[in-house]
């Protein structure tokens, strides 16, 4: 004890080199800050969808009573999608369309599923700022593209639901979506 | 601190004596908004409008309060809990329509008190800590009253929580997780309604403690004046009370006439009709417009309709929109003129009326339809609006001749003022 107070006395002295209180002093410190950063992490995450809005992630919609020509508007994620049933004439002004002419270049073909090319599934989201487009009900205006229109800011898409015209910098958002049969789509 | 004529707060009653000394509450009423708080005596009644704006925020913090009781912030019900409010609750229908007129009402004198301040150079030094602090409240006083409007659930609150929080959306990299953050879902759903209940009661309290720092700023030197010639002596300044207590009351009344012909008579003039359809996420009102207060902003939002450069539109428009009030924030080192009141200043004064026009043609188009010739206006509008703060100030400020300024407070009112003979001309 008395060799350590000894060789302790004349840094304590004079305020040179690493004393055994600085590091506390920094380790206190420092665990302090961690703590109060990562108490951030449940006050912060908590504004996050919660579990059972997570839940309600993924939607059947039976398909069967479409006809070519009709959409339906369905409910995925307490957001409107389009499921639109293209008749051959649609599909065909879509692929006349050069790709290098679109402000958010697809092909229909990228837009669908093989062998379903008819069956065009897609977010009833404006990608403007979120209105929801006309063109899906019966009698709605479809725009001068034949597809969907916002009449909030007067976004135009075409037979793909591709931005044509207007404010919105993306086409349509097609969801992660597939056909568990001939007649029912899982969405999500 | 205050100036050295200010009248000392001598209290005479024993128990306000023991009250000065274990807590000088009333020591410091006195010294802020009593006789002991001296003011340029040639203040005009534009300057009216600060007391005008606590007053609005005591109307809403008020009516609020009451209207917390009797509202329910769920999805399901929200809607028919404001209608309730209208219906059944006694007096709800005055104490609902108080509320969202004195929303009208608190945006229609802070516009008033902002311009005042742009105008008389409130902004200068020594008071740019008043001034951005007045930001800050500002940017608090929009939150609040965007998050008050989705409250009651119909149309306009859904389809307008869902656009702006959708402005965020328009950010690289982070903004869809952003978005869903801020709305606990994928669209605005009962998650969203929750928090913005519980942080429109928070806020104002929030602003609360800002004022009190806003006005703690103002009071280190002093309220400034029409003629921005700063306090001389005391023949400059009368008492804060009684003089100003009894112009900010003779204000007050006139407001609260205002205020109740717009309340009981047209309640519902700065409202919209879609907002009385409850919330619908699969059908968008087919013209959506905010409140009357941020349609200027929403121009600017909206003028931009292509890619800038690499930015896309959308989130060009998003910035534009943001800095549009930002650039407030710089205005004090913008304005380089020594000169603070724009009654001295004739360049600055032909700018000041060109920017209120061109405001109030922003607010204009802001609430007309996303079409031509609107967009077109909107877009040299906003032009204008930033070439004002960042080109014409500066410039203006450093190639303009100011008018003489009078040698005081005094002298400006009086017409002479016997310390001018003694002072070496300036």
């Amino acid at each position: 004890m008395a060799e350590e107070a000894i060789t302790d006395a004349p840094e304590l002295a004079t305020g040179d080199g690493v004393r055994r209180r600085d590091f506390i002093n920094l380790a206190a410190v420092s665990a302090a800050g961690v703590a109060g950063v990562s108490l951030l992490v449940p006050l912060i995450s908590q504004m996050a969808p919660s579990a059972d809005v997570l839940a309600e992630s993924s939607t059947e919609v039976d398909i069967s009573a479409i006809q070519p020509g009709q959409a339906i508007k369905s409910i995925f994620r307490k957001q409107p999608v389009f499921i639109r049933n293209l008749t051959p004439k649609e599909i065909a002004e879509a692929n006349a369309v050069p790709i290098s002419s679109l402000r958010d270049p697809q092909t229909l073909a990228e837009r669908t599923k093989e062998g379903k090319e008819n069956w065009l599934i897609t977010m009833g989201v404006c990608t403007h700022l979120g209105c929801v487009p006309l063109g899906a009900g019966e009698g709605e205006i479809k725009g001068e593209f034949g597809g969907y229109f916002c009449p909030c800011h007067g976004s135009a898409y075409d037979t793909a639901a591709r931005i044509r015209k207007g404010p919105a910098p993306k086409n349509l958002e097609v969801p992660t979506y597939e056909f568990t049969s001939d007649t029912v789509v899982k969405i999500g | 601190m205050s100036f050295p004529w200010a009248h000392e707060y001598t209290p005479s009653h024993p128990f306000m004596k023991w009250m000065d000394e274990k807590l000088p509450l009333p020591r410091l009423v006195y010294n802020s908004v009593g006789s002991g708080y001296p003011v340029p005596r040639n203040l005009n009644y534009f300057w009216n409008f600060g007391f005008l704006a606590l007053a609005c925020l005591g109307i809403q913090i008020v009516t609020g309060v009451i209207l917390a009781m009797h509202y329910a912030a769920n999805a399901g019900v929200a809607f028919d809990s404001v209608e309730h409010i209208m219906r059944d609750v006694n007096w709800g229908w005055m104490l609902r329509y108080a509320h969202a007129n004195g929303a009208s009402a608190f945006f229609v004198v802070i516009y008033i008190h902002i311009f005042r301040g742009f105008f008389y150079g409130s902004y200068k030094a020594p008071r740019e800590m008043v001034w951005l602090l007045g930001v800050v409240i500002f940017l608090l006083m929009m939150a609040t009253a965007f998050m008050g409007y989705v409250l009651p659930w119909g149309q306009m609150s859904f389809w307008g929580a869902k656009v702006i929080t959708g402005l965020f959306s328009a950010i690289p990299l982070v903004g869809e997780p952003l978005q869903q953050w801020l709305l606990g879902g994928f669209a605005p759903d009962n998650a969203s309604l929750n928090r913005f209940f519980s942080l429109h009661y928070l806020l104002p309290f929030v602003i609360v403690g800002v004022v009190v720092l806003h006005i703690w700023a103002l009071h280190i030197p002093g309220s400034s004046n029409p003629t921005g010639v700063e306090v001389k002596s005391e023949s400059d300044t009368v008492p804060f009370y009684p003089y100003y207590i009894a112009k900010d009351g003779w204000a007050m009344g006139l407001f609260a006439f205002l205020y109740c012909a717009m309340l009981f008579f047209f309640p519902n003039a700065l409202g919209h009709p879609d907002n009385y359809v409850p919330a619908n996420p699969m059908s968008t009102p087919a013209h959506i417009v905010p409140e009357w207060y941020f349609w200027p902003f929403y121009a600017i939002l909206r003028a931009f309709t292509s890619d800038f450069f690499f930015i896309p539109a959308k989130l060009m428009g998003v910035l534009a929109m943001f800095s549009a009030i930002l650039v407030w924030f710089f205005l004090p080192w913008l304005d380089r003129s020594p000169v603070r009141s724009g009654s001295y200043r004739p360049a600055f004064k032909k700018f000041f009326i060109i920017l209120l026009i061109d405001v109030l043609i922003l607010g204009y188009c802001g609430g007309a339809p996303a079409a031509e010739p609107y967009v077109m206006i909107s877009q040299i509008a906003a032009i204008y609006y930033f070439a004002h703060f960042l080109i014409i100030l500066p410039i203006v400020s450093s190639i303009e001749r100011p008018d003489p300024l009078p040698f005081s407070i005094t002298e400006a009112v009086l017409g002479s003022d016997e310390q001018a003979a003694l002072a070496p001309a300036e």
